[in-house]
């Protein structure tokens, strides 16, 4: 086991504005700012500093949809200052599984927070009518929000907003939909219109809060310890990112260009994992979505590549002839996975309306796909209509016209078995039975990848079960073209290490998809021109730290890694490696959690 | 914005004199506010203190130690090319050197004349 108690504590530079944390009580409508070097010193920014804080700020066993549930954000010190990093770090505890709630989002808000001259910010307390937050340099307003609250579509109240606020070109604008208001435990938040805090339920903690919105801008200058060393390497990581061809597939055909290759390769999974590939794949491709679909790109802020893709969708007006609404309808990886080829629909045009629908209501796209995969193989195994209120509903493979209703069903929740669903899938399953087509990790909703053993591993050890903890999924296919003999024990030891390294890249708060320009030795340049002066080892330290810290609080909150379950599914169906062996996963799974301490040493 | 900024000596986006904005939504595109370089620019007509003298080429040049800060400027600038940097209280003035142009991955940015 790794004993890393000592961290290494680093000099701020005088006057940067990181070491700010705004602190605004919701229920008390005050705020204030504390300066905590301590923080930032030792644990980075982003995921490091926002762990310390949620330790801090949330109790044991608190409702995560009570005022006693923190949120927090952090950035980290590069955002601002070197491209791509255009991350915010999110952290609470998660509605949906009752743990550890962290998620990852980029638009505007990494560089406005940091503009805002903070480095985080922690909402406490709960308002007791709508309101949304408004925060210039530092000061923080609350604005009436009841006019807002129950509006159908979450692109009007990004609307609404931009319009009443100043600074743009500056600002985040984060807000949630109807899902987050009526707590839908997978609700998320979107920022920028295109761009989301997806996973574990954020939307709901604002929900629950009566927070509908936060607007963050600001102008604060940032220093660096040496400008001209700063301008170097700025260049030098520039150059790598406009050149390297990995980006420029990111930019082109953006994160669904993996749709072809993973359905080539048996390892996309369709109608809730009874198969792992689509007839009909090509058509919700990215390829074929680029081409007849694309109508515009776009960047998260201070990033040269671009890969948010969005489709113009051009539909007639039924009684009026020549006459059509277009919408713009973001897309990625994610949602052509959890609400395409989970659900059997190929066709591109029904499928963005859905990915449309999922958008204006404020979900997890990820979540409510495996959500409406479960159901549809419910109803069909007749589970469904068994359930206690005699639900019957109306979902086929493929329907989306049925789909989309189901995702209003999800936010109204008019009856006992929507109200379930919108627990998340393992509640619904453990209610009304299906069970073992539940495809849940850890009580989070399955990612995209059935691509081997590491994707499950990482899935179901991951601190917030997500496929970009570990990169399980990348892992497999590193195995496969390799031709190796993965052990549980290879399999975990690199997982992990993996995972602990990336609580680095989340702390600074760089993209993942910058990971491989963002090696140690350029994360450890770049951290020195912000003073930030840490060995590799030091690094390496603090990442582990990190991690830790996450599964400390996930132990606190009665995670039990012996108790996680398996969905059967994952092993009925092949993967590129065949079917999959439970013992070899279970004993992976062991491996990696005794590579954690049992109790975090508290420096 | 972070190259200007960069240009000056500084990360982050106090020191831009080029914005970026989204037209009302990002699904309708950006809009890039920077000057154009006047070869009449009303920016120095306003000015009470003369602390903008034209530039040779177009535009202005800003002479810091005459300015009081009043804003009178970024009135008067039609297209919204004046920005403003916070930490000295003066108007961020665009020099025309062209850095922003180079950092464009895709084009999108040209220094030219007229136009
Ligand atoms: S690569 Fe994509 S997600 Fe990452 S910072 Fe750039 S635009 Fe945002
Ligand atoms: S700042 Fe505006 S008014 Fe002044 S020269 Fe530039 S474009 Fe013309
Ligand atoms: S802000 Fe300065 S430059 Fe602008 S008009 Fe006033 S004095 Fe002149």
């Amino acid at each position: 086991m790794v004993c890393w108690n000592s961290l290494k504590v680093v000099e701020l530079v005088e006057g940067d504005p990181i070491k700010n944390v705004l602190y605004v009580d919701l229920t008390r409508r005050r705020y204030w700012i504390e300066e905590r070097n301590d923080l930032f010193q030792k644990y980075i920014g982003g995921s490091g500093v926002a762990i310390k804080l949620l330790l801090e700020e949330c109790r044991r066993g608190v409702d995560p949809l009570s005022p006693e549930n923190p949120i927090v954000f952090a950035v980290g010190p590069l955002n601002c200052v070197f491209p791509m990093a255009s991350k915010t770090v999110a952290m609470f505890k998660s509605p949906l599984t009752g743990n550890l709630g962290e998620s990852h989002a980029g638009g505007r808000s990494g560089i406005a927070l940091r503009s805002a001259g903070l480095g985080a910010l922690v909402i406490r307390g709960a308002s007791d009518t709508p309101i949304y937050l408004s925060i210039y340099d530092g000061k923080a307003s609350f604005r009436d929000a009841r006019v807002l609250w129950g509006m159908r579509s979450s692109y009007t109240v990004g609307r609404v907003i931009r319009e009443r606020e100043p600074k743009a070109g500056l600002r985040t604008i984060m807000r949630i939909g109807r899902a987050g208001e009526r707590m839908v435990r997978y609700a998320c938040v979107i920022t920028e219109t295109y761009r989301h805090f997806g996973r574990l339920g954020l939307g709901a903690v604002f929900g629950s809060k009566k927070l509908k919105a936060l607007a963050i801008a600001g102008t604060n200058n940032i220093k660096v310890k040496d400008i001209k060393a700063y301008k170097e390497l700025y260049q030098e990581i520039f150059k790598s990112e406009i050149t390297a061809p990995a980006l420029k597939k990111y930019h082109d055909i953006g994160t669904p260009m993996n749709v072809m290759p993973l359905n080539k390769l048996q390892a996309l999974p369709a109608y809730n994992l009874k198969s792992a590939s689509l007839d009909g794949a090509e058509q919700i491709s990215g390829e074929n979505l680029a081409r007849n679909y694309l109508g515009r790109r776009v960047a998260c802020g201070h990033c040269p590549v671009s890969c948010i893709h969005l489709a113009a969708l051009r539909e007639p007006y039924e009684k009026e002839p020549y006459f059509y609404k277009t919408t713009m309808i973001s897309y990625d990886y994610e949602p052509i996975y959890a609400l395409g080829s989970m659900l059997g629909i190929t066709s591109p045009e029904g499928l963005l309306k859905l990915i449309d629908e999922v958008e204006v209501a404020g979900l997890d796209a990820m979540s409510c796909g495996v959500a409406l995969a479960w159901a549809t193989e419910a109803v069909e195994k007749s589970v469904v209509s068994s359930g206690p209120d005699g639900t019957i509903v109306n979902l086929r493979w493929g329907d989306y016209n049925a789909y989309i209703k189901a995702v209003e069903y999800i936010v109204e929740q008019p009856n006992e078995f929507y109200k379930a669903l919108a627990h998340g899938v393992e509640y619904a399953a453990t209610k009304y039975g299906g069970l073992e087509y539940a495809l849940t990790f850890g009580g989070n909703e399955m990612p995209g990848y059935h691509t081997g053993p590491a994707a499950h591993i990482g899935y179901l050890t991951g601190a917030r079960h997500s496929h970009l903890d570990s990169a399980g999924y990348s892992l497999d296919q590193k195995i496969l073209a390799s031709k190796g003999e993965p052990t549980p024990t290879s399999v975990a030891n690199t997982l992990f290490e993996e995972e602990a390294w990336r609580q680095i890249l989340s702390s600074l708060v760089v993209c993942f998809f910058a990971r491989e320009i963002y090696k140690p030795e350029v994360v450890q340049k770049a951290l020195k021109v912000v003073g930030w002066d840490l060995s590799l080892e030091d690094m390496k330290k603090i990442g582990y730290e990190i991690l830790a810290l996450k599964h400390e609080f996930k132990r606190r909150e009665g995670f039990k890694a012996d108790a996680l379950r398996i969905p059967k599914r994952i092993l009925e169906t092949p993967t590129p490696f065949g079917r999959l062996d439970e013992a070899f996963i279970r004993d992976a799974v062991k491996e990696y959690f005794a590579r954690l301490p049992r109790s975090t040493n508290q420096p | 914005m972070f190259a200007c900024s960069r240009r000056f000596g500084s990360a982050g986006l106090g020191k831009t004199a080029i914005l970026i904005r989204s037209a009302g939504g990002i699904e309708r595109g950006f809009v890039v506010q920077v000057c154009r370089a006047c070869e009449d620019p009303p920016c120095a007509a306003v000015c009470p203190t003369d602390a903008l003298k034209l530039r040779s080429g177009g535009g202005v040049l800003l002479e810091a130690a005459r300015c009081i800060g009043c804003r009178l400027c970024v009135d008067a600038c039609t297209v919204d090319a004046v920005l403003w940097d916070d930490e000295s209280d003066k108007p961020m003035i665009c020099v025309h050197c062209g850095l922003c142009v180079q950092a464009c991955p895709y084009g999108v940015l040209e220094l030219s004349k007229g136009g």
